[in-house]
């Protein structure tokens, strides 16, 4: 078969990935879990294993770049390394947004909460299984589901203006209150912001199997 | 298994030397032979005066010389543009068809008719139903049927080993075929070609036989193309049958090996020169 | 603009066995266009049939149209000679004549006619340095062409070809004996060449096609799959077949 070690090296790319990707989304569970339960151990490790992701990508860049010097890939193939680097961008941003909710976490330390939180969790679940389901999308190159899940990212912003208006009232009638309702909004900003960036990652997927790049669709706030 | 392989090697080489040497040892000693026995009964009459005839030999050479070289200029004047236009038409523009199949064949067989065959041909045909009679021009034209498929095949065999890409390189630049065929191939064949035609000359000075029956005995100087005449390769025939004059046989025979001699330094010379030409203009 | 060379539906056979099918191209003036495909695909033949070097072979026979500037080359009564000279062949092999560098250049005009001395001289000039090859060759105009090198020997055939003044120069695979250097050498003349020519240029050598060439045509067994402008072709082709090709992943 001709090209069979190439396709190998692009099958272990896309597996990389997805460990990454799971790194990720297990960063963004952990942390609004600690924000929830208080638990500022969790946080704390979510702080650290950051740079455990920072370096994933780091290590997936560099195989990117063997391959492009060694391969010269064209076409289909090219259109993936290229995607794939972008995709670790996204994918380290979204670690960083995850560890900043952990910050926040540990900022708020062992605060009374200010109300029951049921609409963070929401989001960050959402964008969880947007994220998850975004990257099946891109490693079985299904640019229906990708722009399908590109469409739900107007959920989560939804569901940011819904915490949004609500923290705003609170702030508005108490303004003890301002301090712990601006940090639950960043949290909030920080889930919406990784969903933003899972609609760029679905782009992306549109971009290797048909070779165009669609930024129309991405919104921001 | 090594040492075994070496002194095959070592053997096969010196075989291989041995032979060599024995091929220039004999040239040398036919040579060497003939020069020596006949050099001393070359001198200034021998050279510049006919043979009158006799049992003794008595005379010399000259109108043989003259007969030769009558005969060599006729014989490569009337051969070298048929042989080459034989050949560009072979080489060039002949279709491979059973035709031309049929005459590279015939060409081949009559290769190898010997050469006194073709004496009596040319008696036949141009001595007698031609009425060219006994003459160098009969002569010529036997030789230069028994010499055409000869130098046709040279020939032709020279072009074909002109590569078929510098062909294509002319075609593209928007040549003719013929064009083709005298700027490109002609001229890259040119060893081949003159290598044929120096073969040619050693053999019309050295065929005896077709030319004892077409051109003659006659030991008179020839003057004109319709004369008779004999050559040297005839006069040593002569010499050594009719006479017992060994000496000046020997010595027609060192005459006969000087002019060939002669002959290949200078087409070599003149080969060399169209080659230096032919890597400057046409 | 209209293309400068078009051909339509052109079937091509070697006695009965048929290399070339329904071809229909349109070649733009003053592009290069790069001919792709497997070995035996062919972009050789349909490259040789535009300048009806097809004609040397026996049983070769065209059917079809092929129009340069609009007129059929293969119609009765067109100059095959003067076909050639307006559309020009560099060969895969180097083939220099066994001539001086000076008598390979003016080979050409002098073939069509041309005698005098001083325009010739001016020709072989113009050409070698139009052919890159001025500067390392001026003061050994009467050196063999054999002696040079495989890349300058490649050169002297693209001078050779540019003396006769064409308007199409034709290259089958002409870098595939060279060495990296050299190619890239002839690679940086096409660019410069093409601005005054249009280049049609078969190669097997993928990166070669990507990088010298601004439109490229996709053969596979006789026929073309696809053809449109190189960067295209190369990020996102349309046909399945192109894309396993260049990818190198043809079965």
């Amino acid at each position: 078969m001709p090209r069979e070690s190439y396709d190998q090296h692009l099958r272990e790319l896309q597996d990389d990935l997805l460990v990454l990707s799971s790194m990720v989304d297990k960063a963004i569970g952990r942390s609004v879990t600690a924000l929830k339960e208080r638990d500022l151990e969790l946080a704390k490790q979510v702080v650290a294993d950051d740079a455990k992701t920072d370096s994933k990508c780091l290590e997936i860049e560099e195989r990117c770049v063997q391959l492009i010097v060694t391969q010269a890939p064209v076409a289909g193939d090219l259109r993936l390394i290229i995607s794939t680097i972008h995709l670790l961008d996204e994918l380290e941003r979204i670690g960083d947004h995850a560890e900043g909710i952990a910050k926040i976490a540990i900022m708020i330390g062992d605060e009374p909460p200010l109300k029951p939180l049921i609409d963070i969790p929401r989001m960050a679940e959402k964008a969880r299984d947007m994220l998850r389901r975004s990257l099946d999308a891109f490693v079985n190159r299904d640019a229906k589901a990708a722009m399908q899940i590109s469409a739900e990212d107007d959920v989560v912003d939804g569901l940011y203006d819904q915490v949004y208006r609500e923290l705003l009232m609170f702030m508005l009638e108490d303004p003890k209150t301002i301090t712990r309702a601006t940090r639950l909004i960043w949290v909030a900003h920080n889930l919406e912001r990784c969903a933003d960036r899972v609609t760029n990652i679905c782009e992306r997927t549109v971009y290797t199997v048909t070779g165009r790049l669609d930024k129309s669709k991405t919104s921001s706030y | 298994m090594r040492v075994a392989a070496q002194t095959t090697q070592k053997l096969a080489f010196g075989l291989i030397w041995g032979a060599g040497g024995i091929a220039v040892a004999v040239l040398l000693l036919l040579i060497g032979y003939v020069v020596l026995k006949g050099a001393p009964a070359i001198d200034f009459e021998f050279l510049f005066t006919p043979p009158r005839g006799g049992l003794g030999g008595e005379g010399g050479i000259s109108s043989c010389i003259v007969s030769t070289l009558w005969i060599v200029a006729v014989t490569m004047l009337l051969l070298t543009p048929l042989g080459l236009g034989a050949a560009v038409y072979m080489a060039e523009y002949a279709p491979e068809n059973r035709v031309v199949g049929f005459i590279r064949y015939s060409v081949e067989l009559l290769a190898g008719v010997p050469s006194i065959v073709f004496g009596l041909f040319g008696y036949a045909v141009f001595v007698t139903v031609l009425s060219f009679r006994f003459s160098i021009l009969s002569g010529a034209l036997t030789l230069v049927c028994l010499l055409l498929p000869f130098l046709t095949r040279t020939a032709e065999e020279a072009m074909r080993s002109v590569p078929r890409a510098q062909r294509e390189a002319a075609l593209a630049l928007g040549a003719t075929k013929w064009q083709v065929v005298t700027r490109v191939v002609i001229p890259a064949a040119m060893p081949g070609i003159i290598t044929g035609v120096i073969l040619c000359i050693g053999r019309t000075v050295s065929e005896s036989a077709p030319l004892f029956v077409t051109m003659g005995g006659s030991s008179g100087m020839p003057d004109g193309i319709m004369s008779p005449g004999r050559t040297l390769a005839v006069h040593v025939f002569y010499l050594a049958m009719e006479t017992n004059a060994l000496e000046k046989a020997l010595a027609t025979g060192a005459v006969l090996v000087v002019l060939i001699l002669v002959t290949n330094l200078l087409t070599n010379s003149i080969s060399k020169r169209l080659q230096a030409k032919m890597m400057g203009a046409r | 603009m209209d293309p400068k060379i078009t051909t339509r539906n052109v079937d091509f056979f070697y006695g009965s066995v048929q290399a070339l099918r329904g071809v229909t191209i349109d070649i733009r003036e003053h592009y290069i266009t790069a001919l792709i495909g497997p070995s035996g695909c062919g972009k050789s033949t349909f490259l040789r049939s535009l300048n009806r070097m097809n004609d040397t072979i026996h049983g070769a026979r065209l059917e079809g149209d092929v129009l340069i500037d609009g007129t059929d080359i293969y119609k009765n009564g067109v100059d095959v000679v003067e076909l050639r000279q307006r559309v020009g062949m560099v060969f895969q092999q180097p083939n220099p004549f066994p001539k001086t560098i000076y008598e390979n250049v003016v080979f050409g005009p002098r073939v069509l006619g041309e005698t005098d001395r001083t325009k010739l001289d001016h020709i072989a000039e113009t050409s070698l340095k139009a052919a890159g090859l001025w500067d390392e060759v001026k003061d050994e105009l009467r050196k063999s062409g054999l002696a040079l090198s495989g890349g300058q020997q490649q050169r002297l055939c693209i001078a050779r070809a540019l003396a006769v003044e064409p308007e199409v120069i034709l290259m089958d695979e002409p870098c595939s004996a060279l060495d990296p250097l050299s190619t890239l050498r002839i690679e940086e003349l096409m660019q410069v060449l093409k601005r005054d020519y249009t280049i049609v240029i078969v190669t097997h050598n993928m990166q070669q096609a990507a990088r010298a060439s601004d439109w490229t045509g996709f053969f596979l067994m006789g026929e073309l799959i696809e053809y449109g402008e190189t960067a295209e072709i190369f990020s996102r082709p349309v046909d399945k077949r192109t894309e396993d090709y260049i990818t190198g992943r043809f079965g």
